[in-house]
């Protein structure tokens, strides 16, 4: 039980906001004391768990073309493009994202997205294109909530789709593991199956809070012309 | 082959191509702490193909690892000031360019996705072309590089090393996030070798009251959902808490479906990656990568999805997986 200190000091130190990197740290180093490994065994695993661990900065390699096309104008273009389409709002754009992901994730192709590859170059300026068309001005609050959903889509989207293919990590960790443990013999296909009712379920709760999230953006907006007209009334006085 | 580890290699010199690029910027606020972070980071991914293939000491790119986090957490990491194309500029190259530029960024998946499809039959003797243990990411960084080729035929930009000016500029506002998925991963990989799991999974074990279905479906649902929250992914919660109570109480004692059960309760922990930041690369690294004020902006946007479908979960499974 004395283990449990580490995952303690990780709570705390997310919640006092200290730097993350620190907080994973030590409490990687102090969870691994209290189990009994000595410094040279921690000391190789933070290489080996760093070696093996390489794929999750896959991102990186993507930067380039993404930095490119941003020089030159993609975002300001995807805003142009959807500014022209009167009956999208940013709550719509991203319904229509989170669609095309949880399907093309169902097909087997997650790779299709991604949040340095489609977020960030796509799907958030469209969203926000289409909030700039609808108020003319994009306050940084709305900005920043558009950020919060347009990554929250591509997440739900790839979680919730994935799994109802049938050759994802996750299905293969679950026949794996209760094959070889309880000696089952489970089929992928079952278990991709069983996914679905779920899948269904994050499309139809996401997508009635993306269809919510116009109507919170409009009282934003609101809120925010308000105190602004407040503002310079002030400054006029 | 293209094996994964050339995938890694280009990251590899990308970091160290931008960390010279800092070195050289004699503006930059943290010019040696920043550069000698990135390129250490760099470094860190060539040496540790051979960490890979157990022929060079692990212990020795520990103490590297620990060297970066000291770097990233003494304020030595920092942001220089880039010179990129302003406002007024980018809306008159997407009035040139128009719908063109759509193109390299189509490219990139679209590359990706044909390269994965095609991998079966991509074989020149009898050996595969794509790295077959790691088709998705060597594609991936096939497409990347593609698209790179054609947005430089397309946007003829005068400098050709574009893309690797430009990229320095996300990649500085990204900054140490970059490095944090791969710490987490770490963590987790000591968390189980110190039995972090076993210790939770006794604790659930002991929450739950005796021949109640219901208890077992929502402690067994509820503790993957928290289990991932604490450790980043579904992954590491599943095999323990299926071996405290999936299995034991769900499947053995009241005869569910193991399929169903597992199936949902995977899903479950899904849930929970949602609502942590152990997640970094699905939750700190977007905020990072949209310069978002809150870094847990991403989380916030999230949880309001992921708690109702926790509980759908729970209804699945106890209305579809006993009968």
């Amino acid at each position: 039980m004395l283990v449990l200190i580490g995952v303690l000091l990780v709570i705390v130190g997310f919640a006092i906001r200290l730097n993350p990197l620190i907080v994973v740290t030590v409490a990687g180093i102090v969870t691994a004391l209290l189990g009994g490994m000595n410094p040279a065994q921690i000391l190789d695993s933070f290489g080996t768990g760093f070696a093996n661990s390489r794929s999750v900065t896959i991102f990186v390699a993507v930067l380039p073309v993404v930095g490119i096309i941003e020089f030159f104008g993609l975002q300001e273009q995807a805003k142009i493009l959807i500014g022209r389409l009167a009956k999208l709002t940013a709550g719509r754009v991203l319904i229509g994202y989170l669609a095309v992901r949880q399907i093309t994730a169902a097909v087997g192709l997650n790779s299709i997205g991604g949040h340095a590859q489609t977020v960030r170059p796509l799907v958030f300026p469209m969203a926000e294109g289409a909030a700039l068309r609808r108020y003319g001005h994009v306050p940084e609050k709305i900005s920043e909530k558009i950020k919060g959903h347009s990554a929250g889509a591509d997440n739900v989207g790839v979680f919730f789709g994935e799994d109802v293919f049938v050759a994802v990590g996750s299905i293969l960790l679950i026949t794996t593991f209760v094959d070889t443990t309880y000696h089952l013999h489970l089929e992928p296909l079952q278990l991709a199956l069983w996914a679905i009712p779920t899948a269904i379920a994050a499309f139809l709760i996401h997508g009635f809070r993306l269809l919510r999230l116009d109507k919170q953006l409009d009282k934003e907006y609101r809120e925010y012309e308000l105190t602004a007209q407040k503002e310079t009334a002030g400054e006029a006085k | 082959m293209i094996n994964v580890e050339a995938v890694y290699w280009l990251i590899g010199i990308l970091f160290v191509a931008w960390a010279s690029l800092i070195a050289a910027d004699t503006n930059h606020p943290r010019r040696w702490g920043s550069s000698a972070f990135w390129g250490l980071l760099g470094l860190c991914f060539f040496y540790s193909t051979w960490v890979q293939a157990g022929t060079a000491p692990g212990w020795i790119l520990g103490i590297a690892v620990l060297v970066l986090v000291v770097l990233a957490s003494t304020g030595l990491l920092g942001h220089g000031k880039h010179r990129t194309t302003t406002g007024p500029e980018r809306e008159a190259f997407a009035k040139r360019f128009g719908n063109k530029l759509f193109i390299p960024a189509l490219t990139l998946p679209l590359v990706t996705v044909i390269l994965v499809l095609a991998a079966p039959v991509l074989v020149i003797g009898r050996t595969p072309l794509l790295d077959p243990k790691n088709t998705t990411l060597v594609a991936l960084a096939i497409g990347a590089v593609a698209a790179v080729v054609v947005a430089l035929l397309i946007l003829k930009p005068k400098n050709p090393a574009t893309p690797i000016f430009e990229s320095r500029r996300i990649l500085e506002s990204i900054g140490w996030a970059a490095l944090l998925p791969q710490m987490l991963t770490t963590l987790g990989i000591l968390f189980t070798k110190a039995g972090v799991g076993t210790a939770v999974g006794t604790l659930a074990s002991g929450l739950l009251p005796k021949g109640s279905l219901i208890a077992g479906v929502v402690v067994y649902c509820v503790g993957m959902f928290l289990f991932t929250v604490l450790m980043g992914n579904g992954f590491a919660a599943f095999p323990i808490m299926t071996a405290a109570i999936g299995w034991p109480v769900l499947v053995q004692t009241f005869h569910g479906d193991p399929a169903i059960v597992f199936a949902i309760g995977m899903l479950a922990g899904f849930c929970g990656t949602l609502c942590t930041p152990m997640a970094a690369n699905f939750n700190l690294v977007p905020s990072a990568l949209l310069e978002m004020d809150n870094k847990y902006g991403v989380i916030a946007a999230q949880v309001g999805t992921a708690i109702p479908l926790l509980a759908v979960n729970i209804g699945l499974m106890y209305f579809l997986a006993f009968h």
